[in-house]
């Protein structure tokens, strides 16, 4: 469990570093996944790497119980409203109806684009 | 200390481990309630704990910075949970590797969305510019739109505040949305929430289907990097 947890901090660690000495724009905690998603991956061409949090699915496990709980996570940046209060009396339905249009636009555009592009490749699959 | 009351709670209300005990214990409740309605989408226990922990901060005076002293350590979780996500991406390698044109094209089309409808709705809104800017990348997981907002000099605290707003309101919306519109791919249902709602889609996604809560972490994660180098040009095209 903590070697498991170790070596998820280490990726997030190593994303870190990444992308502030490359100053690149991009959230260290997603250079970490892209990391444990190589090792996950070299795992399976090299026996070696398979031990400790890398085998009899230590790693696996903890990532399991880490996203089980996901909700929870947001609930401290959340309570963060109580600061932004008198902005919301002053502003506030008028950034939640924007708010609203706009996840209800981003939802149907990105659904009805995976579709679309879905059916297209079933399509071009068929006839040869 | 008992002749004195008031003294342990001066104690108490200092010190970590009150806000942190209180945040997992209302969690605790509002999760025992959220399944008990069979995860009811308005029984949402993100939505529930953040109105309580919120309504007892306010009740009790107790400032913002104090209660995260102790609820830091559940809010620095959320890194290592996006590094997680590579083990839901790794067991379902097939999957995702049927789908990943679909799921290319839908990202930059639900990414453009999600920035550009915010920002041109907020400048006809008339609000202020700052926070159109903090409005802007809310589509993205908290810790990754605050370092945006950071960096475009908005006000990080509102846009976590923003982000947690769409995602509440993305899980409300997106089951009847989705069942409305006939839609039965929960590859593509899962996507979009992810991509509309990021970690808080995602928890839901999970809930309502394994498939779905899989293609909505990729989405999730996959949007924080593009939305990290999309919302900068977005701002500069439209605002400028």
């Amino acid at each position: 469990m903590i070697v498991s947890f170790s070596l998820i901090l280490l990726c997030q660690l190593i994303g870190e570093v990444f992308v502030r000495g490359l100053r690149l724009p991009i959230p260290g905690p997603v250079i970490g996944l892209m990391l444990l998603l190589v090792l996950l991956f070299a795992r399976d061409h090299f026996s070696l790497l398979a031990r400790g949090p890398l085998g009899d699915g230590g790693v696996e496990n903890a990532s399991r119980g880490l996203l089980a709980n996901l909700s929870l996570l947001f609930i401290p940046a959340g309570v963060g409203v109580v600061q932004k209060l008198d902005l919301l009396a002053e502003h506030g339905i008028a950034i939640v109806l924007i708010l609203a249009i706009s996840v209800v636009l981003t939802l149907l555009a990105t659904v009805a684009t995976f579709l679309v592009v879905s059916r297209l490749m079933a399509r071009a699959s068929e006839k040869p | 200390m008992s002749e004195n009351p008031f003294a342990l709670w001066v104690y108490l209300s200092q010190s970590p481990l009150l806000w942190l005990t209180m945040t997992l214990v209302v969690y605790a409740g509002a999760d025992a309630v959220s399944l008990a309605t069979e995860r009811h989408p308005l029984a949402n226990p993100v939505l529930h704990s953040i109105w309580i922990v919120g309504l007892f901060l306010m009740l009790t005076g107790t400032s913002y910075p104090t209660y995260f002293a102790g609820a830091q350590f559940v809010h620095f979780l959320l890194g290592p949970a996006t590094v997680a996500l590579a083990v839901p991406l790794y067991e379902n390698r097939k999957v995702v590797l049927a789908a990943i044109l679909p799921m290319l094209v839908a990202l930059v089309v639900g990414s453009i969305v999600a920035i550009v409808s915010v920002v041109v709705l907020a400048e006809a809104a008339g609000l202020p510019r700052t926070i159109v800017l903090s409005l802007a990348p809310k589509s993205v997981t908290a810790g990754v739109a605050m370092g945006i907002a950071e960096s475009l000099g908005a006000d990080p605290s509102l846009t976590a505040v923003s982000v947690i707003l769409t995602g509440i309101m993305g899980v409300i919306i997106v089951t009847p949305l989705m069942n409305r519109a006939g839609i039965t791919d929960f590859r593509a249902r899962g996507f979009a929430a992810g991509l509309a709602a990021h970690g808080i889609g995602t928890a839901r996604a999970f809930q309502v289907d394994a498939v779905a809560g899989v293609f909505s972490g990729i989405a999730m994660s996959l949007n924080a990097l593009v939305t990290a180098l999309l919302v900068p040009l977005a701002i500069t095209l439209l605002l400028r």
